[in-house]
């Protein structure tokens, strides 16, 4: 690593006061800081120093993802082929899928960043701020909760209109109260709803007369359960977006987050809770086929585990107090398993869910805060009352 | 009669701008823009209420008494609201119809009793029909604007006129439906506030 260090510092003068390019100086900044742990520090008051800051951090998520990216693009290959030869079983023409996979992901991650990252870096200019991070994995979720046929202006209109209205309008990483990469899927599903939804864009280049019919879509339909067993849909083995297929490869993602700290628990548990507290309600009072099905089937159908593992526990627009947390993710499975159930003009409810609740998730902390002061202010009153 | 005051109406188009420094008018901004033609009706009509209300008011200010002087703009109002209606029935049926309730919503548009209220109920009546066809002006450009942008992208035409060619489209170009979509008015109106503060340093608030 010594090599790095010596050219960032030989290139250093150039970006700084007096240099060649002052004007690009936090550009510069940005990168010196992904290869090396800054030195500089706080000049007042008390500070923790963790190693973990926010550049290591979106590499531990960008970690956690890649486990469900290999897999969607492996997916993508494989129900490509499937959809010609239904016959196919899962591992054979293993590097054919592999291949088709990589070929058809690629254009969409590298489009996703370019676009993402030069209006990060161009606002950053601009403002004269040092650039933000937190792009770093938003434009990698922007590709996997896409469907694998999406065209790439759209993506890249997307991400444009996630990043600026999302993200840079209210001032940054940190400041957004919307999910920037949920921003772009929603963008994209109200603008553009025929490379969206429908059972056409989730198999990359289907063979006609192949139904492309996602889980999902089929509840929706006919209301029974789907074609595709539990267990090919817990593995991943159906059409989906790219990410969101594989509930295993989810989970190891999960597993990787919960233990090093950086993903909330409580959020993801309890956003599964809400949706089997939901699940169970339909079982019990519903009418049709469709709210009778298992709760379980909600959590390996469509984006429900991408969203609870990845999505909702997105540390800036998540609620933040513990309590808060509970409330916050129990509502998103809730609203998730209802949307899909009761509305028919969205099969997928849990992109919308989780967009409803960031919005309501600085509420809830607003009311988790007010009650725990009441709450002390009365066990005041009941001690006494007298200066404490 | 005072000199004509350039001001009052140049003001208005963009420091003074109804929609986009006072923020009023913003629901009707929002319903009618989806295409350009009932855009621009609806802006020359809020032009002529605002204009004509302005005046009528302006004359009978200092006989108006203060406890009643609400309900008598909204009389005037109403009247010049029903003309205006009445007019775009006879003359101009189908934007009538597109425009359904929002011609009877003119009555309730802020910028109407807003003027009444700041400008005419204490000017000449020549200074207050150049402050209404002021800001009428004003609530048109930005009224136009959005109903430009929105018809382009989100039907491709512009006054019910193909624009965009039909090669785009086999090139795998599409409309964006979210224009047509009321949520995508409100975030062009952000932007555009957005834009107008960003080159008028001393619009922003502290």
């Amino acid at each position: 690593m010594k090599w790095v260090r010596n050219l960032l510092d030989n290139m250093k003068p150039n970006f700084q006061k007096g240099g060649k390019f002052p004007w690009l100086h936090s550009t510069f900044d940005a990168f010196e800081t992904f290869a090396f742990v800054p030195k500089t520090t706080t000049t007042s008051g008390a500070h923790f120093r963790d190693a973990l800051d926010m550049k290591r951090t979106m590499t531990m998520v960008i970690l956690a993802l890649m486990p469900a990216l290999l897999f969607g693009t492996y997916n993508i290959g494989f129900q490509h082929f499937h959809s010609i030869n239904p016959e196919l079983s899962f591992f054979e023409g293993f590097w054919d899928n592999l291949w088709y996979g990589v070929i058809k992901i690629l254009p969409i991650i590298v489009v996703s960043y370019v676009v993402g990252l030069s209006i990060e870096f161009g606002f950053a200019q601009w403002r004269k701020h040092d650039v933000n991070e937190g792009f770093l994995v938003t434009g990698m979720l922007i590709p996997m909760v896409m469907p694998p046929d999406v065209p790439l202006w759209q993506v890249a209109l997307a991400t444009a209109f996630a990043v600026v209205i999302g993200k840079e309008v209210f001032g940054g990483t940190g400041m957004n109260f919307l999910n920037p990469a949920l921003l772009a899927r929603a963008f994209l599903f109200f603008a553009f709803p025929s490379s969206m939804s429908g059972d056409n864009v989730w198999i990359a280049e289907k063979a006609d007369a192949f139904s492309g019919a996602t889980p999902l879509a089929e509840m929706m339909v006919g209301g029974n359960l789907p074609s595709t067993s539990f267990w090919d849909m817990f593995l991943g083995i159906m059409p989906g977006s790219i990410g969101e297929t594989s509930s295993i490869a989810i989970l190891l993602g999960a597993a990787f987050l919960i233990i090093t700290g950086i993903g909330s628990w409580r959020i993801t548990l309890s956003v599964f809770i809400g949706g089997a507290l939901m699940g169970l309600t339909f079982n019990f009072f519903g009418s049709n086929p469709y709210t009778q099905i298992p709760f379980y089937y909600h959590y390996v159908m469509g984006g429900f585990m991408f969203g609870a593992v990845f999505m909702a526990t997105d540390p800036v627009t998540a609620a933040q107090t513990n309590r808060g947390k509970w409330i916050y993710g129990i509502l998103i499975g809730a609203m998730a398993v209802l949307i899909r159930v009761v509305n028919p003009a969205y099969p997928e409810g849990m992109m919308l869910a989780i967009l409803l609740l960031n919005v309501f998730a600085p509420l809830i902390d607003y009311y988790v805060v007010d009650a725990n002061i009441r709450k002390r202010v009365k066990r005041w009153k009941i001690k006494g009352g007298q200066n404490v | 009669m005072a000199g004509f005051n350039f001001k009052l109406i140049k003001n208005p188009l963009s420091k003074e701008n109804p929609i986009t420094v006072q923020v009023l008018g913003i629901c009707s901004s929002l319903a009618v823009t989806a295409k350009l033609q009932p855009a621009v009706v609806m802006a020359i009509s809020v032009t002529v209420v605002v204009a004509f209300s302005n005046l009528i008011i302006s004359y009978l200010r200092n006989t108006i008494p203060p406890r009643i002087r609400i309900i008598v703009q909204l009389v005037i109002v109403s009247l010049l609201v029903i003309l205006v209606d009445q007019v775009l029935k006879a003359f101009v049926y189908d934007v009538s119809k597109q425009l359904s309730v929002f011609v009877g919503l003119i009555i309730t548009n802020c910028i109407v009793m807003g003027r009444l209220e700041a400008f005419a109920m204490s000017n000449k009546p020549f200074d207050s029909f150049l402050d209404g066809i002021g800001n009428g002006l004003g609530y048109a450009v930005i009224l136009i604007t959005l109903g430009v942008i929105r018809e382009l992208f989100g039907s491709g035409s512009l006054w019910g006129y193909q624009i965009i060619p039909d090669s785009f489209y086999e090139m795998g170009y599409q409309n964006n439906s979210l224009m047509i979509m009321p949520p995508m008015a409100l975030i062009l109106v952000g932007i555009i506030i957005w834009v107008h503060r960003a080159r008028n340093k001393d619009l922003c608030e502290k």
